[in-house]
């Protein structure tokens, strides 16, 4: 359970004025000169100037391709993008040498689905520069048929694809945790899914539909009291809420820049610095060797093992003026704050009786998402009249279409904030989606759910932020 | 809104000629990936009135879940084909197809695609376009299927085909 720490605040409405005035894009109108009501940073966030600038001034004084070279550009630019790189593992408690850029978080899930992969296949590369190679540490990362990859229901594609193309492979079992009724996982049987053949464990830190936040530890300690590593897709909580790797206590954590302010094209993997060691290379070519002969390589130690091809300097410089500018905000109040909205359209949707929510009721169980269905009314078709009001939501299964099979629904409607959105924006919204019922004739004497029994839930499970 | 036409919500809320029939030469399940909308479709032909484009279509039955533009979509394709030959169904197709795909620039030929002239305004919003083809792609592949030429009068209906727009 995540607490909102003791006297933060959301920010106040001037606060948010002068948040809002670093955002440029925020400053647009669309549909016919309506403003722009932005409820859709869950799927990428904009970029404040900071950012902006950031990138700019790289490619006007510094352009270069680093870690190549001995002229001055490239000096500069590879200090800078080393910088990047510490400022970004010192904002999830970690040391640079542990973070690993990759393109986004899919290619970071990617690559540790991958080290599992080729570890199976032979692939070269494990166990670089570390003294005393430990083969217990590269071995467990082989897959063999019989043994178990366990993921969980609610995982955006991101996080289930490769592991299902992993034990396609290597002959590995997929298997699952399922999902409770209010969007919870469902740990009942966490003990019997977790056996001695379970090799990796991987699941999401706050569910990108349900906003559901899990809890970590448990399942980590219990993880790894099988013997098994631990991935935990961050994509979600890195942005909103402080994020701490040794607190949390698993092996690897991806997220990426895009969803936290940061440019588009950059992520990150970061991995305990053993297992990263023992693990085989994924993408090969240039900057990622040690030596290379025609018959064969050896490999850089970790974080350029991984990272082949001219680096994305400017988007991890973006990157780190990102993590610069959240730091700024404080993350404890980024979190009060967006706990704040939550509650409020959580308030808000709950006065509508034709609205459902899916996933966990309280604010203070969920990240900053909140996904939501109007029974007769395809989510396709609400986004429409939402976006007409200029408010824009995603609609759709969220690259989480198991997870809806689960909840019985073909697509829900969601809306996630940042630091930058407003309780103006949330009545935005309420008032735009007030226009659904109408324009699809919906009979709302007809509605199945009674407004005031979800009312008194809420009443039981009262919301303090 | 310019979108939700009231023929639209019409044919939404009760789709002509919906529900799965026998008998029928082929059957197709097509996904819109972006959203999950799914349309199943069967299509029975008459061989009657001749071979390949002569043919006439005797039944088209469908089982559509989505948005309120691709189950009226399904429905007036339904509509306007069924009783017709391959022939003028393709024909009403490429018509529906150019107005949809003319970002609002076609207002579409209400003699040649009939109620279909609702969708107009589904022109301006690419991202709905690909709803409003879903059913039209899968009646095209259910053709092909049965044996029909359609790559003269169809040339970019593997765009919408069942897996051509990954997303999420």
């Amino acid at each position: 359970m995540v607490a909102v720490v003791a006297g933060a605040e959301p920010f106040s409405g001037s606060e948010s004025t002068a948040i809002r005035a670093d955002f440029p894009i925020l400053g647009r109108t669309v549909r016919d000169g309506k403003p722009l009501v932005y409820l859709d940073s869950g799927a990428t966030s904009h970029k404040p100037w900071v950012v902006l600038e950031a990138e700019r001034e790289f490619y006007e004084k510094h352009n270069s391709a680093v870690h190549r070279g001995a002229h001055q550009l490239s000096e500069e630019g590879t200090e800078l993008y080393e910088s990047a790189r510490a400022t970004i593992a010192a904002f999830i408690g970690a040391t640079a040498d542990e973070v690993v850029f990759t393109k986004n978080a899919t290619e970071g899930l990617n690559l540790v689905a991958y080290a599992f992969s080729n570890a199976s296949h032979g692939g070269g590369g494990a166990r670089g520069r570390m003294p005393q190679p430990d083969d217990e540490m590269a071995a467990r990362f082989v897959l063999a048929p019989g043994d178990e990859v366990l993921v969980t229901e609610m995982e955006h594609h991101a996080n289930l694809v490769p592991w299902q193309e992993l034990c396609r492979r290597t002959g590995a079992t997929l298997r699952w945790i399922p999902l409770t009724p209010d969007g919870r996982l469902d740990l009942t049987d966490l003990d019997d899914l977790l056996t001695d053949r379970t090799k990796v464990v991987a699941f999401t830190h706050v569910s990108n539909v349900l906003g559901t936040i899990n809890p970590v530890r448990e399942i980590t300690e219990k993880a790894h009291a099988a013997g098994a590593l631990v991935v935990l897709d961050a994509c979600q909580s890195v942005p909103h809420l402080s994020v701490d790797v040794t607190e949390l206590g698993v092996d690897f954590l991806a997220f990426s820049g895009h969803k936290l302010f940061g440019p588009l094209g950059i992520g990150v993997l970061w991995g305990r610095p053993e297992l990263l060691d023992a693990m085989p290379t994924f993408l090969t070519g240039g900057s990622m060797i040690e030596t290379v002969t025609m018959e064969g390589s050896t490999y850089a130690p970790v974080p350029q093992k991984f990272e082949a091809g001219v680096p994305m300097a400017a988007q991890a410089i973006g990157f780190a003026a990102a993590v610069d500018y959240l730091t700024e905000l404080g993350m404890d109040r980024v979190l009060a704050h967006e706990q704040f909205l939550t509650a409020a359209l959580l308030d808000g949707l709950a006065a509508r009786p034709w609205v459902r929510v899916v996933g966990p009721p309280t604010a203070a169980e969920r990240g900053a998402t909140v996904a939501f269905v109007v029974d007769g009314v395809h989510a396709h078709d609400v986004g429409q009249v939402l976006d007409d009001q200029g408010v824009a939501v995603r609609v759709g299964h969220h690259c989480a279409w198991p997870l809806h099979r689960a909840l019985g629904v073909a697509a829900t409607t969601r809306a996630s904030f940042a630091a930058y959105n407003t309780v103006g924006e949330v009545d935005a919204l309420l008032g735009a989606l007030d226009l659904v019922p109408a324009i699809f004739g919906l009979d709302l004497d007809s509605v199945p759910r009674a407004a005031s029994d979800r009312q008194q839930q809420r009443d039981r499970e009262q919301v303090t932020v | 809104m310019d979108l939700y036409r009231e023929l639209i919500l019409e044919h939404s809320k009760r789709p002509h000629r919906v529900g799965l029939r026998e008998p029928f030469a082929a059957e197709v399940h097509h996904v819109n990936p972006t959203c999950g909308d799914e349309v199943t479709l069967r299509l029975d032909l008459d061989a009657s009135t001749g071979e390949g484009e002569h043919a006439t279509i005797r039944d088209l039955s469908y089982d559509a879940l989505g948005c309120s533009i691709s189950v009226a979509s399904a429905s007036v394709l339904a509509a306007e084909v069924t009783g017709h030959s391959v022939r003028e169904a393709l024909d009403t197709y490429a018509a529906m197809h150019a107005m949809l795909t003319s970002k609002g620039q076609d207002p579409g030929d209400e003699d040649a695609i009939g109620d279909g002239v609702a969708f107009a305004g589904v022109a301006k919003y690419p991202a709905r376009v690909k709803c409003a083809l879903l059913g039209w792609s899968a009646f095209t592949d259910a053709l092909a299927r049965s044996g029909i030429d359609i790559s003269e009068t169809s040339p970019s209906t593997s765009r919408f085909s069942t897996h051509a727009t990954p997303k999420g």
